[in-house]
């Protein structure tokens, strides 16, 4: 049994985005908070700050998760996957990330972050999935810029281009 | 807005969450997937002293069928129950009700038993729990003991669970008989405005209800059509003593209890 006591800080030692990464947080401290200040990981979001908009969801040992519902000091030895780790390089974008420029699904970009994590780990698991599916899992975020048809639609055209379907139209409009 | 201070405790044995419970009481709270309980304490409706963390408990991550029950343990996370291979099988009405369980980016890490503890009226694992006649199954460092689900829940985000115990599993009767499930929320994963289950009984039916009441409510029904159903939901509908808040009034609800009653009662006799 460990006890990390309160108001001091305590060593958190985990992967971020395939890296070793470490940092000092409270027991109180958030995921969220210790990602943005502490590692200065900032791509994460802060909305509503108890699980309902779904802005901070990040990836922890390959599932999704709320980091505002998670306290820094329980990621000790977990992989956490974040939005700064889907572009391969820093001059280019991943696929669904390139999917969402393209099919204006985003626009003031505060929700898309998390949005972004959700799919990434749910189009690893569900390489074909349907509209339906892509909506209900969308129902765990909150845009209000989109309406969420252009989210959707590239969630699909994402999808299509990973598992190398070339036939499913790419398009702007 | 961020949690008051408080020691984080990581258990690596039940026996250590257990004696830090039996020492400090209402001052500690145990969490496990945190998907609700952060909620509190990031909103501080919740100001624990100390924080026992069970997730890293092997002997709590179980699902087992023995019998007629499935014994889901503590550290169970709602969606290893959706993948369970056995559950469309052993457990229907969970099979129906689990997908409207928060979102599939809550379900990864809350667990069954914290929705059971944290008890919110609305919520759709103590419902099923309650419409199926399932147990909760404490423990403290002195004694274990089960309790029926309708002696579990006490009131609104209230149970008879102690200070110094924790809810080690929760047991469904594995059920093979007919079941329904609907609920009516403003988006799929939020709180139920209404939930109702109905699971077949041995000379009628079963109706449960959550998102009314501050507690999930059950009643049974002989075979009833018509009129006589109608007026059955009726009653049951007022009972239940509904009150009006943000997402809808008191009357809407009634109404709902009555339809989605109604069309659960005839689906489950049918």
């Amino acid at each position: 049994m460990s006890r990390l006591q309160a108001g001091q800080r305590h060593s958190v030692r985990f992967t971020l985005n395939g890296k070793p990464c470490a940092g000092e947080a409270e027991p109180r401290t958030l995921l969220t908070d210790f990602l943005r200040h502490q590692i200065g990981a900032t791509g994460t979001h802060v909305g509503c700050e108890h699980g309902v908009c779904g802005a901070c969801t990040v990836d922890i040992d390959g599932k999704p998760a709320r980091a505002c519902l998670t306290l820094a000091v329980q990621i000790d030895g977990c992989e956490v996957r974040t939005v700064e780790g889907l572009a391969p390089s820093p001059d280019r974008l991943g696929i669904l990330q390139a999917a969402f420029k393209r099919n204006h699904a985003l626009q003031c970009g505060f929700c898309t972050a998390g949005i972004l994590m959700s799919l990434d780990g749910f189009l690893r698991e569900n390489p074909y999935p349907d509209e339906q599916a892509i909506r209900n899992l969308l129902t765990g975020h909150l845009c209000r810029c989109t309406g969420y048809t252009p989210i959707v639609r590239a969630a699909l055209e994402a999808a299509a281009e990973m598992t190398g379907d070339l036939s499913r139209e790419k398009s702007d409009a | 807005m961020k949690p008051a201070a408080f020691d984080y405790v990581r258990a690596e044995h039940i026996d250590e969450a257990l004696d830090v419970l039996g020492q400090e009481g209402s001052d500690a709270r145990i969490m496990a997937g945190g998907q609700s309980l952060m909620a509190m304490l990031n909103m501080r409706l919740a100001k624990p002293r100390t924080l026992i963390d069970i997730m890293r408990l092997p002997e709590i991550s179980r699902i087992e069928r023995k019998g007629g029950a499935v014994t889901v343990g503590a550290g169970v996370r709602q969606a290893s129950l959706l993948e369970w291979p056995e559950l469309g099988q052993s457990l229907r009405l969970a099979a129906m009700a689990l997908p409207w369980t928060g979102h599939a980016q809550t379900r990864s890490r809350g667990t069954v038993c914290g929705s059971i503890a944290h008890a919110d009226p609305s919520a759709e694992l103590p419902l099923v729990l309650r419409a199926l006649g399932g147990e909760v199954h404490l423990r403290s460092a002195r004694r274990r003991r089960r309790v029926a689900a309708a002696d579990f829940f006490a009131g609104m985000m209230a149970t008879n669970c102690a200070d110094e115990e924790l809810i080690e599993a929760v047991s469904f009767p594995a059920d093979q008989s007919a079941c329904a499930f609907r609920e009516v929320a403003r988006r799929h994963g939020d709180f139920a405005i209404v939930a109702c289950a109905a699971v077949a009984t041995r000379d009628g039916v079963r109706l449960a209800v959550g998102g009314v009441a501050g507690m999930p409510a059950a009643r049974d029904f002989p075979r009833l059509d018509g009129s006589a159903l109608e007026d059955a939901l009726n009653t049951f509908a007022y009972e239940l003593d509904a009150r009006d808040d943000v997402h809808a009034t008191a009357r809407y609800r009634r109404d709902l209890v009555r339809m989605i009653g109604r069309d659960l009662v005839r689906e489950v006799l049918q």
